[in-house]
């Protein structure tokens, strides 16, 4: 066990969440690649493909694809659908824009790279307000 | 970033929910991009409306902001929607994506912004002046604006564009910057250009061999209004392009060192490998104009090629534009001579928005390399590119 651990980085969307850790080691296009009736990765090839990002704490490099991806992720929350939460590496405007309308927590730019530091599974609480993000 | 009294009351709420989501939304992506302070802004054209792109969530955002009494603070404009909203039908569109797209024209009208549903925003009375900072979204008007009307604007997506509207400011960064618009590479056009179709070829090829930057142009001559209207979406089909310069027509990059940034040359050759990157196989079997959407003067050499001519059996010629150029071009007699030809011509709506397949057609024929780019993955349907003559020679027969 090595405890709790808090990395810092900054807070995108200023939201507080909580969750299982989804780690993905490539980019997400959230139009196209996530159903927003289900929170399912439907992306062909990509390595969360068929996982449920529901009430998870999605990590990820970065956002590509359309922008309208942000609408999407919009649709998610309305849909009981959304991440709990989102860290990227360094995050862009499509994933920024859709969190910020759909009140989802974004943080991005920790001290360490969060694809390492974090495990699919793990307990991770992310403080958009702060930019801390903790692993229990 | 810092904030102004009046940002920071909407930031917290004073001018309702909506507003606070819009302005949290800048703020955020100000900090993203690095800008230190938000700008006032005198216009915003809003991309994101046809509901085949938006769908259902974009809907839903539109009017949940719409009944919270969101309300834009300087003149916004509509980008295409998804369909003619009065011919609809003709167009293959079928009752629920037409009642969905009502509703989305509907929230953006409760809050204030104009459904014009033009790409062209500049040619129906949404035309800032030289130097003033505007928010738009629309890749094509995004690169006009900044390279021939000297407006200010970064290349902003559809909820940053209604954001910026809705309060009046925009993150202040990028090419809002004097400093940024310079040119940072010279291309030097060696090719022989006679019509709107080859300034889209060059846009096109200039667009996908620097991919990003501000090309300056030499030796393209003065063209017109038309011609860096469609390069402008070519530009930015291809590349990322916000902005240009053409040496002496565009007037800013005066007394510009043409030896101290990297230099490219465009000659016959590059322009023919994108056409022919651009050209299916087999026979178009309908035939595309208007991207971006048609101006008067384009409504009136349309009607000069087809006059006294008709569309052949199971061919067809759809033309499109705004309404506000549609009804000119009715009143000057224009729109009677392409109609009068067989041609159909609808607005509100473009090739790369609609739902073409729809509509039966197998293989679009256009002189706008933007539509050709785009419309086989929107559309699933074959594209190529060609001279606007050929075009219609491939459609129109002889006689009435």
């Amino acid at each position: 066990m090595r405890g709790e651990r808090a990395y810092i980085g900054r807070g995108v969307a200023k939201f507080v969440g909580e969750g299982e850790a989804l780690v993905s080691k490539q980019g997400i296009s959230f139009f196209g690649g996530v159903d927003p009736k289900t929170g399912i990765v439907r992306e062909k090839g990509h390595d969360l493909c068929g996982a449920d990002i529901t009430g998870k704490v999605l990590v990820f490099p970065k956002g590509k694809g359309s922008t309208v991806g942000s609408y999407v992720i919009y649709q998610l929350k309305k849909n009981g659908h959304a991440p709990a939460a989102i860290v990227n590496i360094e995050t862009e405007t499509i994933i920024a824009t859709g969190c910020i309308l759909a009140e989802v927590p974004l943080v991005d730019k920790l001290e360490k790279n969060p694809l390492k530091e974090i495990k699919t599974g793990d307990l991770v609480l992310v403080d958009g307000k702060t930019g801390k993000v903790v692993i229990r | 970033m810092h904030l102004s009294k009046v940002e920071e009351e909407m930031l917290s709420g004073g001018s309702g929910k909506a507003t606070e989501k819009a302005m949290q939304l800048l703020v955020a992506l100000g900090d993203v991009l690095g800008a230190p302070r938000l700008i006032p802004i005198v216009s915003a054209q809003i991309a994101g409306v046809s509901y085949g792109n938006i769908g259902d969530a974009g809907m839903e955002l539109l009017e949940d902001w719409a009944s919270q009494g969101a309300k834009t603070q300087v003149k916004a404009t509509l980008n295409p929607a998804g369909m003619d909203l009065d011919r609809w039908k003709e167009m293959g569109v079928d009752e629920e994506y037409h009642a969905k797209q009502l509703r989305i024209i509907k929230a953006f009208e409760m809050m204030g912004v104009q459904a014009t549903c033009t790409c062209t925003p500049y040619l129906v009375g949404n035309k800032p002046r030289r130097g003033s900072h505007i928010a738009w979204s629309e890749s094509s008007a995004i690169c006009y604006a900044n390279s021939v009307l000297g407006a200010m604007t970064n290349r902003e997506g559809g909820p940053s564009a209604l954001a910026a509207a809705l309060t009046g400011r925009t993150p202040y960064y990028g090419l809002h910057l004097k400093d940024n618009r310079k040119p940072t590479i010279v291309v030097d056009v060696k090719a022989r250009l006679c019509t709107t179709y080859d300034f889209s070829l060059l846009g096109y090829t200039v667009g996908g061999i620097i991919g990003s930057g501000i090309p300056i142009f030499r030796g393209i001559g003065h063209p017109d209004s038309d011609r860096m209207k469609i390069m402008s979406a070519a530009l930015a089909a291809s590349g990322g392009i916000a902005m240009f310069h053409v040496e002496g027509v565009t007037g800013e990059a005066e007394g510009f060192d043409f030896n101290s940034v990297e230099r490219v040359c465009i000659g016959q050759k590059e322009l023919e490998a994108s056409r022919e990157k651009l050209t299916s196989e087999g026979d178009p079997d309908f035939v595309c104009i208007g991207c971006p959407h048609c101006s008067l003067e384009e409504m009136k050499d349309l009607a000069r090629m087809v006059k006294g001519k008709s569309v052949g059996r199971g061919k067809a010629l759809w033309i499109l534009t705004s309404r506000g150029i549609y009804k000119r071009s009715k009143e000057k007699g224009y729109a009677g001579v392409i109609e009068k030809a067989g041609g159909k011509i609808f607005v509100d709506t473009c090739m790369v928005v609609c739902p073409l397949e729809k509509a039966g057609y197998k293989h679009m024929a256009s002189n706008s390399c933007k539509a050709v780019h785009y419309v086989p993955s929107t559309s699933r349907i074959k594209a190529s590119v060609m001279e606007l003559s050929s075009a219609l020679e491939k459609m129109m027969e002889a006689g009435q």
